[in-house]
């Protein structure tokens, strides 16, 4: 069908997408969008978002004020994974459509660098999102917090580094663990101290590209 | 919206002051506006002279040392605020702000201070506190009061007398409905063992059933036990508010002819109940007046019976800590009580012994009684003294006073006054002596100084006449300044003294954080706060020529006057003594022990700060004596 290929876009997808033209931010003014999804499930292709959380660090300290926290009201459930979330189907949590969840989202990380854990799955259920609603995958520079620890060390390894044991590797009280919001909170902080040693590594401010 | 992470702020911020004294509310919307900052070690989030962040800051997790160039000013650690003060003078950073360990550090904006913590007074007394204990001057104008802020604030104001007899009514009264059957609240009564039920319409009391009703209506056969405790109820009932003094209480109860005031929220029948005052809590409540106490002690006549009145004072000094009543006025009243128990003994003692003493003496309470600031009870300290006898009497006189005081002191231990272990006793015959062998061993002290002897005269100098003869005491008094005058470089020996433990800068985790940057683990607030300031009071006026004032906050009043260019140091010495004389009164009746050593992870925040606040004119007073006294040639 032609409304596929269609190139016009609605508003707020041209705001978001002409946000990262001609811009090349210090890294101080760089605001670095860290997230996390909560999802039906580990599927890109059959599950669905339940809530997206956010926080921003820009120069190298987190804004609370700063941050998105939002439910999404889906049709599909999984009852296996309410053990994991806790978000229930009919909680009392108030949820938005999935279309109003991904219009903040956009409007959010608006020429933002985007920072998640083991980031790949959290941009797949994003861009699925997306183009449920016909819109072009994520713009966002993207940095992975795991691929990020292993930048701070000096020997390669394809270890995998699950939030939980990194938290532990580094001393951080895990509250709120398997919330949007709160794995969010807990991966920002990783990102400051990844971001401390990687400078001590290059013993020199750190540029966009060093991420 | 929901907001886990301000959520999850708000949780640790609740647990410390100020923000404990927000309301929800304001601390969610402050939460929703925190940075969180990750600081490396020994990185800085401000340094001296840098230009003002437009925020403060909160420790998360880790530790920040404050310096002032290479000194540690105070060591902050979970929930401690630093950066206020450079904020609210606007003003640039005095100080550097280090990490000491990684840290995880929230800031809150300028805008924050002001709209909500600023408008809310507790939270804001609490800051100004905060940062007056790492101020340079804090006596200076502008940060006058300050320092204390925070103790004024947390204190109700309560320096009427009338408070000290303001009525204690039970609260939770035993309360039943008109329609109650009197059976049932018979059983109420009996299970309560009570003596009064009150009936209550919407919480207001309309009526009231007591022990002389159920005799007089029920007993007599007039009503039946199966009738509405509104056919026998007592109505109107006589209201007052809790406001009530004992004196009010009783000529109510004496022009009503009743037994019982039931207490409302506004002393009106028209509002609710909270409280029930009963004949017997007045007579319970004279018991323990000091006055009541005073005369018990004049007509007791066994130390057995002194105790049980000792115990008494006991109670009712636990009631003043407890209402907040001015530690003076505590200390005089317990002083009072403490005298006229030795008063009593040392007459006990004389018809015990069944002869007159030989000649005039005087009994002496030394050390920390003798400055009438020991309010709990400790070993007795006391000496002797006796007029001077010819050389054939000596002998017998001697062992007259000895026998005397060794009388005096077992029935004072009987009292509860143990016995002292170092022996400053008056049975001690180095301390019971004539006066012109006081004076002998006044002027060696004095002309021979040496560790010990300052240590002596560092308690014997504090002496307080308890009874007996006025002149005696007057003429050692005289001897020591004539002494002093001869010898003055004995106040140096004593200076060096009064400095051999500094305060400690303020308290870290379950640590005292120390000028050298040391930790210890124990708190001992007599040797570390109240001792240095009763050391300095001392020699102050003893440098002044000064007789007669034995307290350390006469003392320091009577140097206010004398240097009105110092006026501000001491009246903060006396601040900070009056608020570690009751702190250490609280633990020592909290704990049943001396009080002396502070168990630090007892000690909330506000405890901290109200202590930090002291060791400033501690540490001030100890800089006076240094330079006045040339003490660093000295030391």
């Amino acid at each position: 069908m032609n409304w596929f290929k269609r190139k016009t876009y609605p508003d707020f997808y041209n705001a978001y997408a002409e946000s990262f033209k001609g811009k090349n931010n210090p890294l101080e003014a760089t605001r670095f969008i860290v997230f996390d999804t909560e999802t039906t499930g580990l599927n890109p292709n059959e599950d669905l978002i339940l809530s997206i959380g956010t926080v921003t660090i820009q120069n190298f300290s987190i804004d609370v004020s700063d941050s998105l926290e939002c439910y999404v009201q889906q049709e599909h459930f999984n009852a296996d994974t309410v053990k994991i979330h806790g978000i229930l189907k009919a909680g009392s949590i108030r949820k938005i459509e999935e279309t109003e969840a991904i219009k903040l989202f956009l409007k959010h990380i608006e020429g933002a660098v985007l920072v998640a854990h083991h980031i790949a799955f959290d941009v797949a259920m994003i861009n699925q999102a997306l183009q449920r609603m016909d819109l072009p995958k994520l713009k966002n520079k993207l940095v992975d917090t795991g691929q990020l620890y292993k930048k701070t060390k000096y020997v390669k390894d394809h270890t995998h580094y699950s939030l939980d044991q990194l938290c532990n590797t580094f001393n951080i009280t895990m509250h709120d663990r398997h919330t949007a919001s709160g794995d969010a909170y807990l991966t920002a902080v990783l990102f400051l101290k990844f971001a401390a040693l990687l400078k001590k590594k290059k013993n020199r401010d750190l540029r966009l590209s060093d991420f | 919206m929901k907001n886990t992470i301000a959520e999850r702020i708000l949780d640790f911020l609740k647990g410390f002051p100020p923000f404990d004294a927000l309301t929800h509310e304001q601390l969610f919307s402050i939460a929703t506006q925190v940075k969180v900052h990750y600081i490396e070690k020994d990185n800085y989030i401000f340094k001296q002279n840098e230009d003002l962040h437009d925020s403060f800051y909160v420790v998360k997790d880790g530790a920040i040392g404050i310096y002032r160039g290479n000194s540690l000013v105070d060591e902050c650690d979970e929930g401690d605020i630093f950066g206020l003060r450079a904020l609210i003078r606007k003003d640039q950073y005095l100080l550097d702000a280090k990490a000491i360990e990684e840290s995880i550090v929230y800031s809150m904006s300028s805008k924050v201070l002001e709209d909500i913590i600023i408008t809310n007074p507790k939270a804001n007394q609490f800051l100004i506190a905060s940062f007056a204990t790492n101020t340079r001057n804090p006596y200076s104008e502008e940060d006058k009061g300050t320092l204390f802020a925070n103790e004024s604030f947390l204190q109700p104001n309560t320096n009427s007398f009338t408070e000290v007899q303001s009525a204690n009514f039970s609260k939770n009264p035993i309360v039943c409905q008109a329609h109650t059957i009197i059976k049932d609240a018979c059983i109420v009564m009996s299970a309560r063992k009570v003596g009064s039920i009150i009936i209550t319409e919407n919480k207001q009391p309309i009526g009231i059933i007591t022990d002389k009703d159920l005799r007089n209506k029920i007993a007599t056969g007039l009503h039946t036990i199966s009738e509405e405790v509104e056919s026998i109820m007592s109505a109107p009932v006589i209201t007052f508010p809790p406001t009530i003094t004992v004196a009010e209480a009783q000529i109510a109860m004496l022009k009503n002819e009743i037994s019982h005031l039931c207490i409302t929220a506004d002393g009106t029948p028209n509002s609710e109940l909270i409280g029930i005052l009963s004949e017997h809590d007045i007579i319970v409540m004279h018991g323990n007046n000091p006055s009541v106490l005073i005369k018990e002690i004049k007509r007791a006549t066994s130390a057995e019976s002194l105790k049980f009145i000792r115990e008494k004072a006991q109670e009712l000094l636990k009631n003043y800590i407890e209402q907040h009543i001015p530690i003076s006025f505590i200390a005089n009243i317990i002083s009072a009580i403490n005298d006229a128990i030795t008063k009593r003994i040392i007459l006990l003692s004389i018809t015990e012994i069944q002869e007159e003493p030989p000649v005039p003496f005087a009994w002496l309470a030394i050390g920390s009684q003798g400055r009438k600031e020991q309010l709990l009870l400790t070993d007795q300290d006391n000496a002797l003294v006796f007029e001077d006898v010819s050389e054939d009497k000596k002998e017998a006189t001697t062992s007259y006073f000895l026998k005397l005081a060794k009388g005096i002191n077992n029935k004072l231990n009987t009292v509860g006054f143990e016995l002292c272990p170092a022996n400053m006793m008056a049975s001690n015959p180095k301390w019971c002596l004539s006066v012109t062998e006081w004076k002998a061993q006044f002027k060696n002290w004095i002309t021979h100084p040496d560790q010990d002897k300052i240590m002596l005269c560092n308690i014997f100098f504090d002496y307080d006449l308890v009874y007996g003869n006025h002149e005696l005491v007057d003429e050692m008094s005289t001897s020591i300044f004539e002494a002093i005058d001869s010898y003055e470089i004995f106040l140096n020996f004593m200076g060096r003294d009064a400095l051999k433990n500094p305060a400690p800068l303020s308290f870290f985790r379950n640590f005292l954080v120390e000028d050298s940057g040391e930790h210890k683990d124990q708190f001992d607030i007599k040797a570390r706060a109240i001792m240095p300031l009763v050391d300095a009071a001392r020699l102050l006026v003893l440098s002044h020529n000064t007789k007669d004032v034995n307290s350390t906050i006469a003392r320091f009043k009577k140097l206010a006057e004398i240097e009105p260019q110092t006026k501000d140091l001491y009246e903060s010495c006396i601040s900070a003594f009056r608020i570690l004389l009751r702190f250490r009164t609280q633990q020592g009746l909290k704990n049943n022990d001396s009080g002396r050593f502070i168990d630090l992870n007892s000690l909330s925040k506000a405890d901290r700060l109200k202590l930090k606040g002291c060791f400033k004119p501690i540490k001030d007073i100890q800089d006076l004596l240094k330079i006045r006294f040339k003490l660093s040639q000295l030391l």
